[in-house]
């Protein structure tokens, strides 16, 4: 009898991890001070996200945390240093990093942001807005070709959440990333929360937004909470603070996408004042309950068919 | 120059100065003042890289207080932003800037408190290696013994100070009372990470000198010389069997 499972594994460059497949539902960003209690438990979380900057350390504690929730859980890596949206080159030895990161830990999904972060090498660790024009278009997709060749496989580009917009913009945000998409074949992650909060601050409809979103090409979806100021003319401001619950007219959307969509895979994202893990795990519990309702109308649907 | 790098040349030397006025070109919703907007990207900025020097100095930030250090990593990073994406190498240049930073002026010894923090950052996240089985020397003859060269395990650190910063640094990250300690003391360490804790202990001079030269290639004869030329009462025996049970190296050749 032959175990090709097992022959695999014996092979110096066979997979360090177990295959496990990518299920449509609910999962959380992974944060060290949860670490413990996720591995203690028996959490039915869909899968873990890591910021892959987070990774690229050599060794030590966090890499040990990091494989052994790879060990029972499906892993997406999220870029958020590639700069996809600069005017200069992609920095290789950045890509080769984060090549180096998806090497190791086999991720279900890879993502980044249609943003810049580096300018003359500085680091500014934020994600900066880009100009909707074609030379920008034109750069982005250059960058995740690039992306793409480098790791051998697609990467979802994520849609910003902006606090300002530019003069020189020649077209719309939607049609900057379908046509993103459509010339690179890359993947789309849909941050729902960065939808609701772009249109607040620049006064659109999040609705229109998504109904025109290129909801095919959607691997994935965000979910986090932000916070409300306003800006020097009185208006409202909303800030991408990843730091509360989601809101309640964010998950009025998520609905009103998975009704359209079906169940997809999709990140409850709390990076600021952390809090423990069951609070975070409460919110990807109420993705999960929306999710799986529409498993079961969808199962349904099929079975009316 | 084409159009999007001169935009984001402009936007990018707003970011971390605030005297620059924002850049034009940007609008919100409706096309009036927008320097609340842009001034979300220059906090973002300016308090994410607090919040990592942070994360990488407690016992600094405990040593002069949240206020202070905030308001002193402002003017760090405002002068030294990153270079590299990896926020975990951020700030190798920030003892540097604290031993120049007039405020700190009274205190000579933080600049050596922020740099052992920093070595402790870097043997955290260095690579995992295997440390050496201090058997394996008991099979050898004194003359191979003498004329071996260790392999350092890649956490391994050495740090002194004519400071007591070790015992300050250590004493502030556990919220040990500091009163005890004389900061005119100088202090020599090392920092191991066998596994995955960092470690750090007090060694004497010279033990200092015997793993400096240990950890520059130099066989063990060489250094236990360059010890005892320092301290003739150094004990080769247990100083070697100290530092291979830190972990210290991971081989010899």
């Amino acid at each position: 009898m032959t175990h090709p499972r097992s022959l695999q594994n014996d092979t110096p460059h066979g997979p360090a991890f177990p295959a496990i497949p990518l299920l449509p539902r609910a999962g959380a960003g992974l944060k060290p001070e949860h670490i413990d209690a996720i591995l203690c438990g028996t959490d039915p979380v869909g899968f873990f996200e890591i910021h892959a900057e987070n990774y690229m350390g050599k060794g030590g504690s966090p890499h040990a945390a990091l494989a052994a929730v790879r060990a029972r859980f499906p892993l997406s890596v999220h870029g958020v240093g590639l700069s996809i949206g600069s005017a200069s080159p992609l920095d290789a030895a950045h890509l080769s990093r984060l090549k180096a990161v998806v090497d190791r830990y086999e991720p279900v999904l890879v993502s980044e942001h249609l943003a810049w972060s580096t300018h003359d090498d500085t680091y500014y660790n934020d994600l900066l807005p880009v100009p909707y024009t074609r030379e920008v278009l034109d750069c982005v997709v250059e960058h995740i070709d690039t992306v793409q060749m480098t790791l051998g496989r697609q990467m979802l580009l994520e849609n910003p959440s902006t606090y300002v917009a530019f003069e020189q913009s020649t077209m719309s945000e939607l049609e900057f990333i379908t046509e993103v998409a459509k010339r690179t074949g890359c993947g789309l992650l849909l941050d729902i929360n960065n939808v609701f909060v772009s249109s607040a601050n620049h006064n659109f409809s999040p609705e229109t937004y998504l109904d025109r979103f290129p909801l095919a090409l959607v691997r994935e979806i965000h979910l986090a909470g932000h916070a409300e100021e306003t800006d020097d003319e009185g208006a409202r401001l909303l800030i991408d603070a990843h730091d509360r619950p989601v809101a309640g007219a964010v998950w009025a959307l998520f609905e009103r996408v998975i009704e359209a969509t079906g169940p997809l895979p999709t990140l409850i994202e709390w990076d600021n004042d952390v809090p423990g893990w069951d609070v975070l795990k409460s919110e990807a519990m109420a993705a999960d309950r929306i999710l799986a309702h529409h498993i079961a109308s969808t199962l349904l649907g099929r079975r009316h068919a | 120059m084409p159009e999007w790098h001169a935009i984001s040349n402009d936007f990018s030397s707003a970011l971390l100065d605030p005297a620059r006025p924002v850049p034009v070109g940007l609008k919100g919703p409706s096309p009036f003042k927008v320097d609340k907007r842009f001034s979300v990207y220059r906090n973002n900025i300016t308090l994410s890289l607090i919040g990592a020097l942070e994360a990488n100095f407690p016992a600094v930030r405990r040593l002069v207080g949240e206020e202070f250090f905030s308001a002193m990593a402002k003017v760090f990073v405002r002068a030294h932003p990153p270079g590299s994406r990896l926020l975990c190498e951020y700030s190798s240049d920030f003892p540097a800037f604290l031993a120049g930073f007039e405020p700190l002026a009274r205190y000579p010894y933080m600049a050596d408190v922020a740099r052992i923090e920093r070595l402790w950052l870097d043997a955290y996240h260095e690579a995992d290696a295997e440390p050496l089985n201090g058997a394996v020397l008991g099979a050898l003859d004194p003359e191979t013994l003498f004329a071996a060269r260790f392999i350092p395990h890649p956490a391994t650190r050495l740090f002194r100070s004519p400071f007591a910063a070790v015992s300050i640094m250590s004493a502030n990250r556990t919220g040990a009372d500091t009163s005890v300690i004389d900061p005119s003391m100088p202090e020599f360490a090392m920092l191991t990470r066998p596994r995955l804790a960092v470690d750090i202990r007090h060694i004497s001079s010279s033990t200092f000198d015997f793993l400096d030269a240990l950890i520059g290639a130099s066989p063990l004869g060489e250094a236990v010389e360059r010890a005892l030329a320092g301290d003739p009462d150094f004990d080769v025996s247990t100083n070697l069997r100290g530092v291979l049970a830190a972990g210290a190296f991971t081989a010899i050749k």
